[in-house]
């Protein structure tokens, strides 16, 4: 079954006078259930794609089908997980995670109890009347993760959620997440710019041209049991698919800097 | 005068937090926390000394600045008389009628003119010409119109308090993290549950701020505005002692519009930090 359809994608900016294609023809098909993981250089428009699922922008053609329903705009149905973790900042942990809850009309009552259980879900049960300002980066994209699960979506939409983390943190919310993932069955839409991280996490890894962003090849990642391998990252097979998702990567990666460099000349 | 005013209000609270524990004993703490406190009221005490014995040993006239006992026990004499509550009640009841006009008046219209963009675009360059317009300036025109009553006071009061707050107001709305809002978007959130939930409790801060700096223009306008055709009031009191010569009263005077300024101030510090623990500290 088909979760997200993406058909014939474009996206264009006006900015300052000129048309700037974000994206150009993009067709993708997300499974129910699958992790996909969306990698690409700088600039290529893979934030602008997620933007387009979490119907928080409109494509200027083509069109997206969540569920076998066209994307109007935002809506329960998604959930968004983002790099700065969007966290408000006057509320705990407990009361940011109950803040989608308020979103979907959950009663008052039934709020606080499911919000300590997705707290729960991400570790941080202790740290639920605590606020953002007194939790480390880690713990703070564990409140939005959890904060986007508990009003349970279809679909996790994740915009590069590990960036910002230093690497210990990253590669231990990683596993995290894909225990996460494996106990609630959730459809989860990935992007990021780091090979490893689409490699470890992807059960597919969509390879996204430099600007103007297209598919430019869908790697199948078919490592099973990534929770049960003790170092998954030094396995052969890891490897083997690093280099092929690299290989691809690699003209884009020089295809991207070039345009940039002749843009920093022009100005 | 509102540029000097500005320093002074923004460097209190920071001054207020020297108090911090250290990994020494008790003891040694009461005394840093002692030391702090006398560092504070080192030059308070020193003025203090200057304004009793200068003009003991004549080095100032004393009928012009009698020395600080005199004043002090002056006032006490206007206290036991209850006179001195008579002008305190008069002034406060402009400042707090004039301060709570203002927050009530201006916050609504700050979020309106904040939240709807060409509604500021429109109203900025107005905005910007009254803000740079002294509010003593149009003291005349607001007697002129309202009369020598309390009208005219509270209306002048108001006006000056309304400018902080409202550019206050307007700043915080239109400074929310846009994250925030893009967060909320995506939650399917509608512009009034976006405005309630997110951008009203986010620019509750920035709104203290500008109550804040109210507060202290309502004290310092209320006195000129009493010097104009008032019959009781600290700045009546001030005025009308200078006038017949009883140069303690009003220095009396001026030592209680001071000390109320400086409680209002605290009071308002207090209050701001109690809403923006979340801002302060991240």
């Amino acid at each position: 079954m088909t979760a997200i359809h993406i058909e014939n994608v474009s996206k264009v900016f006006e900015a300052r006078g000129a048309t700037v294609t974000a994206l150009d023809g993009i067709d993708l098909q997300v499974r129910a259930g699958e992790f996909l993981v969306i990698v690409g250089p700088s600039g290529c428009g893979k934030s602008t794609l997620l933007d387009l699922i979490g119907g928080l922008a409109t494509p200027s053609a083509g069109r997206i089908l969540v569920a076998g329903q066209e994307v109007t705009g935002p809506g329960l149905d998604r959930g968004v997980v983002f790099q700065q973790y969007a966290l408000l900042p006057w509320r705990t942990a407990q009361g940011n995670v109950e803040f989608g809850l308020e979103a979907k009309n959950v009663p008052r009552r039934d709020r606080a109890a499911r919000a300590g259980e997705y707290l729960d879900l991400v570790g941080l049960s202790a740290f639920h009347d605590r606020y953002p300002h007194e939790l480390s980066g880690g713990m703070k994209q564990r409140v939005a993760i959890a904060r986007s699960l508990a009003f349970d979506p279809e679909v996790l939409l994740m915009d590069e959620p590990f960036a910002a983390l230093d690497a210990q943190t990253r590669d231990g919310l990683q596993d995290e997440l894909l225990r996460i993932w494996e106990r609630t069955g959730k459809t989860v839409v990935f992007i990021t710019h780091g090979i490893e991280e689409a490699v470890y996490l992807g059960q597919r890894v969509a390879v996204m041209t430099s600007r103007p962003g297209r598919i430019k090849q869908v790697v199948d990642v078919p490592l099973t049991a990534r929770s049960a391998t003790e170092d998954l990252r030094s396995d052969p097979e890891f490897a083997h698919y690093r280099h092929e998702i690299w290989s691809l990567l690699r003209d884009e990666v020089d295809k991207a800097r070039a345009a940039e460099l002749k843009e920093v000349a022009r100005v | 005068m509102s540029s000097a005013t500005d320093t002074r209000v923004v460097i209190e609270p920071r001054a207020a937090v020297v108090a911090r524990p250290t990994p020494y004993g008790k003891g040694k703490r009461l005394l840093q926390v002692a030391g702090n406190l006398s560092t504070r009221l080192a030059a308070v005490v020193a003025l203090a000394l200057v304004w009793e014995i200068f003009p003991r040993l004549g080095l100032v006239d004393a009928v012009f600045l009698p020395p600080l006992s005199t004043v002090l026990a002056d006032w006490w004499q206007l206290l036991l008389s209850g006179q001195l509550w008579e002008h305190t009640e008069a002034s406060l009841i402009r400042s707090l009628s004039g301060f709570g006009l203002a927050i009530v008046l201006t916050i609504p219209l700050g979020l309106v003119i904040g939240w709807y963009k060409p509604v500021a675009n429109v109203l900025n360059p107005l905005l910007e010409l009254f803000r740079n317009t002294a509010a003593l300036a149009l003291l005349p025109v607001f007697v002129l119109i309202l009369g020598l009553g309390e009208t005219s006071k509270i209306a002048i009061i108001t006006y000056a308090c309304a400018w902080p707050i409202l550019l206050n107001t307007i700043s915080g709305v239109r400074t929310v993290d846009p994250l925030l809002i893009k967060s909320a978007r995506s939650l399917g959130l509608g512009p009034l549950r976006l405005f309630q939930k997110v951008v009203l409790p986010a620019a509750v801060p920035t709104i203290f701020t500008g109550i804040r700096l109210a507060g202290a223009y309502s004290i310092l306008i209320l006195i000129a505005a009493e010097m104009v055709g008032a019959k009781a009031g600290l700045g009546y009191l001030i005025n009308y002692a200078q006038y017949n010569f009883a140069v303690p009263d009003m220095y009396a005077g001026i030592i209680t519009i001071s000390a109320i300024g400086l409680i209002v101030n605290q009071l308002l510090i207090a209050l701001e930090r109690r809403f923006s623990t979340w801002r302060t500290t991240s």
